[in-house]
């Protein structure tokens, strides 16, 4: 089983973006996502410059992916998708359909925002050069299992596997609004809140973070408890979506309890404390996404 | 440009086709399509007789099949396909790939659209839809502004939908996992956004109390207006402060905009509410009629009339309308 680390889903500064990077040239992480999937406005690291990174992670023994927007409207953000799929250096994640249409029978990965809920689907993307997939997260165990059963050959099961789950996009921006700002003129505030804005319920429940145009979970989701029954799965990569801090924290710790080194359940305990919000994977339960397995909190 | 209106039961298809719907879509009893709620939606019985009712009278008939099939219930999806062609409906609205693969496979000659849940916001992903699956028309995702509808349609292969009137999508539709982290179901997974069985009401000091998955979501003081609750309209605190962080309770409406809709070469437009009463469809389908009536008449000094917009207003979801994403301002 490969570990590999989702693209940044914040807007951090370049120079936050590239230090990051450097750690993780020395990480032990397997497969590296790179570019902004949220918003085009958000343009510090220019095509070129995430190919550069990309050429650094790959000399350093990373498998490079890059992978395109999520929600696309402008005909300049379809240009870069162009770029992007016509890159003949790296694998690309379609992370929506006309990145799959750009592909032309090339191998592409999905990301978690495209949706494959069936063994019918995941057949017909292989046809047109699906190598990877990435399993939707609102899904269960139990729906993973059966897809696992009808994979088609050559096609790689990829599992969203700890980090705050991406929920929903808009054409809004949502941390602009709490600013009271109009999305054309958004003073780029989603910079402020590196891992997004948490937005809470009426009861307190801290509930959704905002981070732009995009809704994620408060909480964390974290599978790296269920390693061996994952592993039995036949998963074969489970992904990590990076947080402003402990991104490095969490990839020791699964890349420990993979060379059983910590038992997965320690190892996930131990991630607990560095949450923004604190732990789910109700999800993967069939449960409710909030949900928590260990605290068992389902009201 | 077409007329397309929602019916959730028998009375509503009737009520659209008498009061001038070019078609009707609805869908069947379970969750194949994305208005899964009790008591709503066709029986195989009612379905042919809806069918029929609107062949006899010039309208046309779609079926929403639009969620998204996981493997152990892919035999219902496959079962409601093969009947509607068999139903002789004029278009089967889709949106999961595996569902596309399989009608077009097995009914060639069968009309597919794709639904607004199939999330495609630009003309590469219709594209991928039309050479794959041969799909004839694309229900647009309300994010796109009307600029970026112009757009869509001078490069897509294929006929353009789009909303016109009725309870507004604040995320692009198909990739919204809002209810299911709350509740555990989701449109794509079961067919309804907020399922009634995870929502509950509670009377106390403070208001009427509405809690989705146990999480309070909104609490409504007396006098105020209590809509259905989705995550995406009620109120939060963020930032210090507590508001419609997402969006405020309210209806799209764009009917302003007809005359640029019918310049910009949209073939159709679609009236939201499978969940509303026959009531509901009745008025809103004749209100339209009449409006796409005067804009093909005479674009050029084509403006809503009053009354129009007051009969509208009496349904609209929050009392009040908005253009949505179609008006730049509004993101």
């Amino acid at each position: 089983m490969k570990l590999s680390l989702g693209p940044i889903t914040y807007f951090w500064t370049k120079e936050k973006t590239l230090e990051f990077y450097q750690q993780v040239e020395k990480s032990p992480v397997d497969i590296v996502y790179l570019g902004e999937i949220i918003c085009s406005k958000r343009a510090v690291i220019r095509f070129s410059d995430w190919m550069e990174i990309g050429e650094q992670l790959a000399a350093a023994g990373k498998e490079v992916v890059m992978s395109t927007m999520t929600l696309l409207e402008a005909e300049s953000e379809l240009k870069m998708m162009r770029r992007i799929c016509e890159n003949d250096r790296f694998l690309v994640e379609a992370n929506d359909i006309g990145a799959i249409q750009l592909m032309k029978g090339k191998p592409f990965v999905t990301g978690p925002s495209v949706n494959v809920y069936n063994q019918r689907a995941l057949a017909k993307l292989a046809k047109v050069g699906l190598c990877r997939w990435v399993f939707p997260v609102e899904l269960s165990e139990e729906t993973f299992a059966d897809m696992q059963e009808e994979r088609p050959e050559g096609v790689e099961s990829e599992l969203f596997a700890y980090g705050r789950l991406p929920l929903a996009y808009s054409a809004r921006c949502f941390t602009a609004r709490a600013h009271n700002l109009p999305k054309d003129d958004c003073d780029y505030k989603c910079g402020e809140y590196p891992d997004g804005m948490t937005l809470s319920a009426q009861d307190e429940t801290r509930f959704l973070s905002l981070n732009g145009i995009q809704t994620q979970s408060a909480h964390t989701f974290n599978l790296l408890a269920e390693l061996d029954e994952l592993r039995s799965l036949g998963v074969d990569i489970l992904r990590i979506s990076p947080q402003s801090e402990h991104t490095l924290e969490v990839i020791e710790a699964f890349h420990n309890a993979m060379q059983g080194e910590e038992s997965p359940e320690d190892a996930a305990a131990r991630l607990n404390k560095n949450m923004p919000t604190g732990p789910c994977d109700g999800y993967w339960h069939g449960k409710p996404g909030i949900a928590d397995s260990v605290l068992d909190n389902y009201k | 440009m077409e007329l397309v209106c929602p019916a959730g039961n028998l009375p509503s298809l009737k009520a659209a086709v008498d009061n001038g719907a070019d078609a009707v879509y609805f869908g069947f009893r379970d969750d194949t399509n994305a208005r899964h709620f009790a008591g709503l939606n066709f029986s195989p019985e009612k379905m042919a007789e809806g069918v029929q009712y609107a062949h006899d009278r010039d309208a046309r008939a779609f079926l929403a099949l639009n969620t998204f099939p996981q493997p152990e219930g892919w035999g219902r999806w496959q079962d409601a396909v093969d009947r509607a062609a068999e139903m002789g409906f004029d278009a089967l609205i889709a949106a999961d790939i595996g569902v596309l693969d399989y009608a077009c496979n097995r009914w060639p000659d069968l009309n597919l659209h794709l639904s607004v849940q199939g999330s495609a916001t630009n003309y590469e992903a219709i594209r991928f839809f039309h050479e794959n699956f041969g799909i004839n028309r694309v229900v647009v995702p309300r994010v796109l502004s009307l600029p970026q509808v112009k757009h869509v349609v001078e490069n897509s292969p294929v006929s353009i939908e789009v909303f016109g009137f009725g309870s507004l999508c604040v995320m692009v539709e198909g990739r919204c996992l809002l209810s299911s982290y709350a509740t555990g179901e989701s449109p794509n997974t079961f067919g309804a956004c907020s399922p009634a069985s995870a929502v509950e009401w509670r009377e106390t000091d403070k208001g009427l109390e509405t809690r989705l998955g146990g999480i309070l979501i909104e609490t409504v003081e007396k006098g105020e207006n209590a809509g259905y609750p989705t995550i995406c309209k009620a109120r939060f605190e963020v930032g210090g402060n507590t508001f419609h962080a997402i969006e405020e309770p309210t209806s799209l409406n764009t009917m302003e905009m007809l005359p640029e809709l019918q310049k910009a070469g949209i073939a159709a437009v679609k009236i939201e509410g499978r969940q509303r009463s026959p009531v509901y469809v009745k008025q809103v389908t004749r209100v339209w009629r009449a409006a796409l009536d005067a804009c093909a008449k005479d674009p050029e000094h084509f403006k809503p009339k009053t009354e129009w917009l007051a009969e509208l207003a009496k349904v609209s979801e929050g009392s009040q309308t908005t253009f949505g994403a179609y008006h730049r301002p509004w993101q």
